[in-house]
């Protein structure tokens, strides 16, 4: 009876995103198809970094160098070696996931604004350092080679497989941030976000939990970055490592409400909405940028929260369904 | 002996922009240290800074050195004005507060400013001659530029030093709890303290568009090299800040000479990075 109780979170997120996959299925549209690719990317990876900002309770403002850095990796190998998307994707993940080992053995001590600001310069450093890397092309970047789409049926069957492997990453995404919460592994993190001298004290290897999810919010973004690079044909250094895209993936988590399965969900499709609306809007088009800081500032002055966070604490009955 | 004669010519250059750096840097510095806010509206503020300067400039046809005054006293006034509206709030909450709410100030303006002067460059075509120094060519508008930082450098240490306000931040620096206790109006010193950031990135600002081209969105590569030069010096220590200009500046001016100019960046945030990790207080010491 129990059991099924701490999967029953699980049950929303799961069908918010099935929602999204299907949305385009149904209507059989290729634009809207883009709409929701550019939505579960952003779920995703909001919901990767939440494991480490909201879980864990460090602000990272360069998470997006994972997502750079295995894009980047992944499509060198599907380019250039021949590999296939699959394996590029794994290799992607698998580069990722160690990059954020070794920088998380170095910059997790740091806290609070120190570690956010050693985040902002790892990739600044790490978008010069590829801008001067020829093996990846320098400033230039690479641009996929076009007979690569022929091995799955052309270039508009790839994009609509691209579609789908995406809708497998950010189901894969939910349920590491399900199983990370509800674990006791999860727990640790929890306590080291509230007091991290306080969890040591209590038994949690701070060090060793910290890096460890760490690698996991970096995985994914990692494979994400390949998968994305592979539909767009091309990487570029000021693609891939995009300062403003970290900062979005924030107020995507704190817009739903971070340390919350739920919220990075309805974070990044309340935001990526919202942005669509704004750049076509005929009014909001010139200050779209305008209008939605305006928003981030009053949920960041009265719902610091978020919208998920916000619900748990005015209706006790809805925290056993909104985790 | 071809890359000394390199390093001569773009050493001085480096070194006269680290001034100008070093004040930008200070501004940021100087609201870490009071508040414990990454201020991440710095680069919007430095680029309307610059945007005075071309509106004072070219449509008033005030010379930029005696509009930096009215700029400097704007971006005091403005500064107030964002911490009251954005930061007076979150002041105590957790660092991620503070962090979004001056990047929703950082997007707000970008907003504002993008719809106003589009994102197309705009250049001060202002020229006050220049001097040779041996086989070097230096810029007139760099010097006084230099010169314009080293002032306001010295007034600020002079401003916190000497003067009742100045002491006020300085102690609401060490401890705030115990300098309300004192009677230090802590909620006005913030906002000062805020202001006088602002006002230093805004005097940057002014100050670099009278040699380089900008952009509304160049601000943001100014407000990066403030962070790398605030840890440089130490995070919440002005002073020192200026002294991480110079490094900065210096790095600028040398590397070039020896390696290709992209590797700047590359070495600039390695830096920054390894002084976070092995020295966190920076090169001359942070506030404790």
């Amino acid at each position: 009876m129990k059991k099924w109780r701490t999967y029953l979170g699980l049950l929303l997120p799961l069908l918010v995103v099935a929602g999204i996959v299907l949305w385009p299925v149904v209507t059989k549209n290729v634009s809207s198809r883009e709409s929701a690719f550019t939505i579960l990317k952003a779920v995703a990876l909001a919901s990767s970094l939440n494991i480490l900002l909201g879980y864990t309770g460090y602000v990272s403002f360069g998470h997006i160098v994972f997502y750079g850095f295995g894009g980047y990796v992944g499509l060198y190998f599907v380019n250039e070696q021949g590999w296939s998307i699959w394996a590029g994707i794994l290799a992607g993940g698998i580069a990722s996931g160690l990059l954020a080992f070794l920088l998380g053995k170095a910059i997790l001590r740091l806290r609070g604004a120190y570690f956010a600001l050693a985040t902002i310069g790892i990739n600044e450093a790490m978008k010069a350092f590829i801008n001067n890397f020829d093996l990846f092309g320098g400033p230039i970047g690479m641009t996929l080679n076009f007979s690569v789409y022929k091995a799955y049926g052309g270039a508009a069957k790839a994009l609509g497989m691209s579609f789908y492997i995406m809708a497998g990453l950010t189901f894969a995404a939910l349920i590491i941030s399900h199983f990370v919460r509800t674990s006791k592994f999860g727990l640790g993190l929890q306590a080291i976000r509230e007091n991290e001298d306080a969890a040591e004290v209590m038994g949690v290897v701070a060090p060793d939990a910290k890096t460890w999810a760490y690698v996991l919010s970096a995985i994914i973004p990692g494979m994400v970055g390949v998968l994305f690079f592979f539909k767009n044909g091309n990487v570029e250094p000021a693609v891939a490592f995009p300062l403003n895209s970290s900062i979005e993936l924030l107020v995507m988590v704190m817009l739903g409400g971070q340390g919350t399965v739920l919220g990075p969900i309805l974070g990044a499709f309340a935001y990526q909405g919202m942005r669509g609306y704004l750049v076509t809007s005929n009014f909001f088009k010139n200050i779209q940028l305008s209008v939605s800081g305006v928003l981030l500032l009053l949920i960041v002055l009265f719902i610091p929260a978020g919208a998920v966070g916000w619900l748990r604490q005015r209706i006790p009955a809805l925290r056993r369904v909104l985790a | 002996m071809q890359q000394f004669g390199l390093l001569l010519t773009s050493l001085p250059d480096g070194i006269l922009l680290g001034f100008v750096y070093g004040i930008a840097a200070m501004g940021l510095t100087l609201i870490w240290g009071v508040m414990n806010v990454i201020n991440l509206a710095h680069g919007p503020i430095i680029a309307l800074g610059m945007f005075g300067t071309f509106i004072l400039f070219i449509n008033m046809g005030i010379n930029p050195y005696i509009g930096l005054f009215l700029i400097a006293a704007l971006g005091l006034l403005l500064g107030i004005f964002i911490y009251f509206v954005a930061v007076h709030r979150v002041i105590n909450a957790p660092h991620l507060s503070s962090l979004l709410a001056t990047f929703s100030v950082n997007m707000i303006i970008i907003g504002i400013g993008t719809a106003v002067f589009t994102t197309s460059p705009y250049n001060v075509d202002f020229n006050v001659g220049s001097f040779q120094l041996g086989s070097t060519t230096i810029l007139g508008t760099r010097i006084i530029a230099a010169l314009i930082s080293i002032f306001f450098t010295a007034a600020l240490y002079l401003f916190l030093y000497r003067t009742r306000p100045g002491k006020f931040i300085r102690a609401v620096t060490n401890n705030r709890a115990a300098a309300e206790l004192m009677g230090v109006p802590s909620t006005r010193i913030l906002a000062l303290s805020f202001g006088l950031g602002t006002m230093l990135a805004a005097v940057s600002g002014a100050l670099i568009a009278t040699f380089f081209p900008f952009n509304i969105l160049s601000g943001s590569n100014y407000e990066l090299k403030s962070f790398v030069i605030g840890v440089l010096g130490g995070l919440g220590n002005p002073i020192g800040a200026l002294f991480g200009g110079l490094i900065l500046g210096m790095l600028e001016g040398i590397v070039p000479a020896f390696l290709n100019t992209s590797w700047v960046p590359v070495i600039e945030f390695g830096l920054f990075v390894v002084i976070l990790l092995f020295r966190p207080t920076g090169l001359f010491g942070a506030k404790k």
